[in-house]
């Protein structure tokens, strides 16, 4: 298992060339939820690796069930990371996925999410699913990090499976909180352009 | 698995005093005193609180050094480890160069297979066939011009992306040329068997010609740097590098020209030849850092280390050797080898 993730994030370090930034943010080890664009399938790989050993250790990445839960070494991988796992087809009222996410998380873990559902096929930000307002509304007390992947999708497309080695960039931004009295639309929106915000500096 | 015989491994190649003679020795002792002179200059300037000098130039001055010091230890000991240690190490410089260059250039989805095969078949491929020697050189000559070339254009019609076709195949095929094609002649430099004013074959060294090349083409860029602040008024073209001047070109080229001539010793050329052969490392030097300064404008950048850590990138150092590797190796070839 140790190695597994050993051996992954020296490769997705090696081949995205990834630095990370963080603008008016350091790295900690209270509860955050990293929100990201979605652009590759190494992004959630690529942004855990960029975090100090410490942190990484209590960061989960949110995977969607219906592909890493296919086949054995999908499965392996995710079980690695410690992912957590979402079911995007069978949304059940009782056990929303963000129910889960809080569940799991509990007391110590960091998530990292991408608020889009999937990946991107034209590098723009697509519009957000509501998950995030969710978590920010029944966990006040979470840090919610923006966080933007410039360039991975280069790296490793949507379709694609041969990896091309440019060099890709983390970017963390300043944590953001739900406003009170903030509606989902407006909020989501602010969220929003936290990420884009990210891409300028 | 070892031949008894130490001088016959190309491993240990130090050992054997045709590859690491004394001309060479000299000339890197002379390198290794002036970076220490250089970097102690600079620690003393950043310890004077109350220079009168910009701190950013002093900071660039001092990054420069250390990027020196790196590139100096890093060809020494490649050079000392032989011939085949070099041209990888060079490999991996044009490899790092071209994911530079890729990454500022805007590129497609449909070029990401082409991109792919550049990346890990035929940048390797140039340095594997110049280190296959100079019987290859017609064919490495023409690898990347031709071959590659015809590749990448047919492989991006096969993605099926027509947009900006010729545009996306020009830039690649630029970054080819630039960063791998024209680097690939300074280690081949490794593979010329030179001769002597009489045509009787030269017993120095070819490592010798390759530091000696690298050394005028990176003084050039510091005479030319030097003279452009200090004399400098006439900017060449302001669009593109306001720090490139007239004064800064013909006093830069005056200078290396006289300090190429001075190290004539460690060469097979004589005086003029020396004097001719350091103009044009200076005159490529100086098209090389103007062409690429072009191409960072263009993309709205001013290091191609800014993308990703704020400081200069491998390409910025390198601009130079890349455009004077070329044309110093075809005339060595040509004039002064054996190998025509």
């Amino acid at each position: 298992m140790q190695i597994t993730v050993e051996i992954l994030s020296f490769l997705a370090k090696l081949l995205s060339g990834a630095s990370a930034r963080w603008v008016d943010c350091n790295p900690d080890t209270c509860q955050r939820v990293y929100f990201a664009n979605h652009t590759s399938h190494l992004d959630a790989l690529v942004i855990w690796s960029s975090l100090p050993a410490d942190v990484r250790r209590l960061t989960r990445p949110v995977a969607a069930k219906d592909y890493w839960d296919k086949g054995a070494i999908r499965r392996h991988v995710a079980k690695s990371f410690n992912a957590l796992l979402i079911d995007r087809k069978e949304i059940k009222v009782h056990r929303s996925p963000v129910d889960l996410m809080i569940q799991e998380a509990g007391d110590t873990s960091s998530l990292i999410v991408f608020p889009e559902g999937g990946r991107s096929t034209t590098g723009e930000l697509g519009e957000f699913k509501s998950g995030l307002y969710h978590l920010g509304k029944k966990r006040p007390d979470w840090e919610l990090v923006p966080v933007h992947i410039d360039n991975l999708n280069r790296v490793l497309p949507r379709g694609e499976f041969l990896p091309v080695p440019l060099l890709s960039c983390i970017t963390f931004g300043p944590p953001i909180w739900l406003e009170k009295g903030e509606s989902k639309a407006d909020f989501l929106s602010r969220a929003r352009e936290a990420i884009i915000r990210l891409k300028e500096i | 698995m070892f031949s008894t015989s130490p001088l016959s491994n190309p491993l240990i190649a130090w050992v054997n005093p045709n590859f690491l003679n004394t001309p060479t020795i000299v000339l890197m002792a002379v390198v290794l005193g002036l970076l220490a002179v250089v970097y102690v200059i600079g620690v003393l300037i950043q310890r004077q609180p109350e220079s009168s000098l910009n701190p950013a130039v002093v900071k660039a001055f001092n990054s420069r050094v250390r990027a020196w010091w790196l590139m100096f230890l890093i060809l020494t000991s490649a050079v000392l480890l032989g011939k085949t240690i070099t041209v990888i190490l060079f490999g991996g410089v044009s490899f790092w160069a071209l994911r530079e260059f890729i990454t500022l250039t805007p590129t497609r989805q449909g070029d990401h297979r082409t991109l792919f095969w550049i990346f890990f078949l035929f940048t390797p491929l140039q340095y594997f066939l110049v280190g296959r020697g100079i019987e290859y050189y017609g064919l490495y000559s023409i690898a990347i011009p031709v071959y590659v070339y015809l590749f990448i254009a047919a492989r991006i019609a096969l993605a099926g992306d027509f947009k900006r076709f010729l545009e996306r195949t020009a830039k690649i095929q630029a970054g080819m040329m630039i960063c791998v094609y024209s680097l690939s002649y300074a280690p081949a430099l490794l593979y010329l068997t030179f001769k002597n004013q009489d045509g009787s074959q030269w017993n120095g060294s070819p490592a010798s010609v390759l530091f000696y090349f690298i050394l005028i083409v990176q003084a050039g860029d510091v005479f030319q740097y030097i003279w452009s602040k200090w004399v400098g008024k006439r900017v060449i073209a302001p669009n593109i590098n306001t720090s490139r001047t007239w004064e800064g070109f013909f006093g830069g080229t005056l200078s290396t020209t006289l300090l190429g001539t001075v190290l004539w010793g460690v060469t097979p050329f004589n005086h003029w030849q020396a004097a001719f052969m350091s103009l044009i490392c200076s005159v490529m030097g100086f098209a090389g850092g103007m062409t690429m300064s072009a191409i960072k404008r263009d993309r709205g950048v001013k290091d191609y280390g800014t993308l990703v850590e704020g400081h200069a990138g491998i390409l910025d150092r390198i601009d130079s050797l890349c455009f004077a590797a070329p044309v110093f190796f075809h005339l060595s070839r040509f004039i002064f080898s054996m190998n025509v």
